[in-house]
């Protein structure tokens, strides 16, 4: 019964992924079974300081995302185990906004973050601003944050609340402070909840396209936005598939080094 | 003193990232409402963002399409995943271990890679993009999803069910859709929840291998963005309102359950 999926996903999952490196690596503009292989795609993006420079403020972006959900998931997971009983609704609360569309969601702070607009307004009471919110990395980055933070509080609660409650209390019968303890105790077990949590949240930020198109308006342009107009608009499938490979193997690098990390780190103990 | 401090600090934290999570969603259903075009001053209560969203053939034709994806999409994943999940249990390991490996490709990898692979199998095939390829496209990236939420509930199922059922008298279909769907009922039935809030909430694989004009409401929402224009906190409200039911009803279902099997048993005590 299972082997029409695995034909399924030769063709849906395995084929699509040969197109993308058959493309990445043959001349523009020839169909890949008859295309020339070249390097030229990668030479192309490599060489230009524009395609750099969109390389690398797509990944400022990510990791400043990634770092600021770090420090506001953190914190919140930490309540949220803290919580007892009403862990559970929390969690509901927390997850309930991620079920909703996310464009949708997204869109929605077009409105708060006009010069007219709310933040601004809340600002004013303060005697703040008016700032210009819109079309900056600021935007971007809260656009991001605003999406993948639920992602990150999740990830570190699950390893919080797996967390065995009498470790906390050997610590304090060994002597430890409560700031020692969460530094030599909590901290440390919770490690494994972080590193999947910034790869879920690195993840989807390096590649997002419509958070910088809706946030930072039609000349902010990350790598995602690249890919995109190369498929949809300039049509040049060869530079687009060698623009996706790239990406996918700075993902792969990235995930691979935050987990070596964690490893070496256990080796230390 | 100290230990109370920090609780109180952290709780304040998580209080204002809920705060952060809900202002979008209720900035959008609040101007939704607004009597103006503006997205910051609300000028007052009034329905025509709504009358306008109902009289627009092509918003109709967004919900219609997202609405026809989704349900197909939802049944058509759910049943594959789910034949798919009990045919692998009777195969080999290495078979076993090679399709959840090709299955979490799709979600590692970024959704604007899973698409463009898509976009260029359907067009190498000469497939014109439309209804049908964005259906099969999503009830390609809902199948892995339905696999991972049937899995683990097959684990936990008596190997022995199925045999039982046959030397009962049972036909094969007869053991598979009598003993065996109804253990795993509870993994099936978040798997399928999991499928329609994915389609239904898709914009970046919808947008790359859709064609034709056929637009779903993500899509939709994404075109009509590139100009202020509040019809679109009318559509949005739609989906929030949508999902929100969904989520309650599913929440809501097996709680009216429980009660009336509870109510059951007392009768019967």
């Amino acid at each position: 019964m299972a082997y029409p999926y695995v034909v399924w996903i030769a063709i849906l999952i395995i084929i699509p992924m040969l197109l993308i490196i058959a493309y990445a690596f043959t001349v523009e503009g020839t169909a890949f079974f008859q295309g020339q292989f070249t390097l030229d795609n990668f030479g192309r993006f490599f060489s230009d300081a524009v395609f750099l420079q969109v390389l690398l403020r797509s990944l400022r972006i990510a990791v400043v995302t990634t770092i600021v959900c770090l420090l506001l998931g953190y914190p919140a997971a930490y309540a949220i185990s803290r919580s007892g009983a009403s862990s559970t609704m929390l969690i509901l609360i927390i997850t309930l906004p991620t079920w909703i569309n996310m464009l949708v969601r997204t869109y929605a702070w077009v409105g708060i973050l006009q010069d007219n607009g709310l933040l601004n307004a809340l600002l004013g009471l303060l005697h703040l601003g008016p700032f210009q919110f819109m079309y900056t990395d600021f935007a971007v980055v809260l656009g991001m944050v605003y999406n993948f933070l639920p992602f990150m509080i999740l990830e570190i609660h699950t390893s919080l609340s797996k967390m065995d409650p009498s470790y906390l209390e050997a610590a304090s019968d060994l002597g430890a402070n409560n700031t020692k303890a969460f530094l030599k105790v909590t901290l440390p077990l919770s490690i494994p909840g972080m590193i999947s949590g910034i790869t879920l949240v690195f993840l989807p930020a390096v590649s997002s396209f419509f958070i910088p198109k809706l946030l930072g308006g039609g000349q902010y342009v990350l790598i995602g936005n690249v890919i995109e107009s190369q498929f949809l608009t300039s049509g040049n499938w060869s530079f687009g598939s060698a623009l996706s490979l790239t990406m996918v193997i700075i993902i792969m690098v990235s995930m691979y080094l935050t987990r070596r990390l964690d490893r070496n780190r256990e080796d230390e103990i | 003193m100290k230990q109370k401090k920090r609780i109180h600090w952290t709780r304040i934290l998580l209080a204002a990232v809920i705060v952060f999570f809900y202002i979008p969603i209720v900035y959008t259903v609040v101007f939704s409402f607004n009597s103006t075009r503006s997205l910051t001053t609300f000028a007052g209560f009034s329905l025509r963002w709504y009358e306008k969203m109902f009289s627009s053939s092509m918003t109709m034709n967004a919900i219609w399409t997202t609405f026809a994806i989704a349900i197909l999409a939802t049944v058509l994943s759910t049943a594959i995943g789910t034949v798919t999940v009990i045919g692998l249990s009777k195969c080999s390991k290495p078979l076993r271990r090679s399709v959840s490996m090709i299955n979490d490709l799709p979600i590692m990898n970024p959704d604007i890679v899973t698409a463009i692979g898509l976009l260029m199998f359907f067009a190498t095939m000469e497939i014109s993009k439309g209804f049908l390829t964005m259906l099969v496209a999503h009830v390609a990236f809902c199948i892995p999803y339905v696999m991972l939420s049937i899995t683990p509930r097959l684990r936990t199922l008596d190997p022995n069910l199925a045999d039982a059922a046959l030397d009962l008298g049972a036909n094969p279909w007869q053991a598979l859709w009598h003993a065996i769907i109804p253990q795993l009922s509870p993994g099936i039935f978040a798997g399928a929840l999991i499928a329609f809030t994915m389609s239904f909430d898709d914009f970046v694989i919808s947008y790359f291998v859709t064609g034709n004009g056929v637009q779903n409401i993500s899509i939709l929402v994404y075109t009509m963005a590139k100009r202020v224009n509040p019809s679109i906190n009318a559509i949005s409200t739609l989906v929030i309102v949508i999902i929100t039911a969904v989520l309650l009803l599913v929440n809501l279902i097996p709680l009216v359950r429980d009660r009336a099997m509870r109510r059951k048993k007392e009768e019967a005590v």
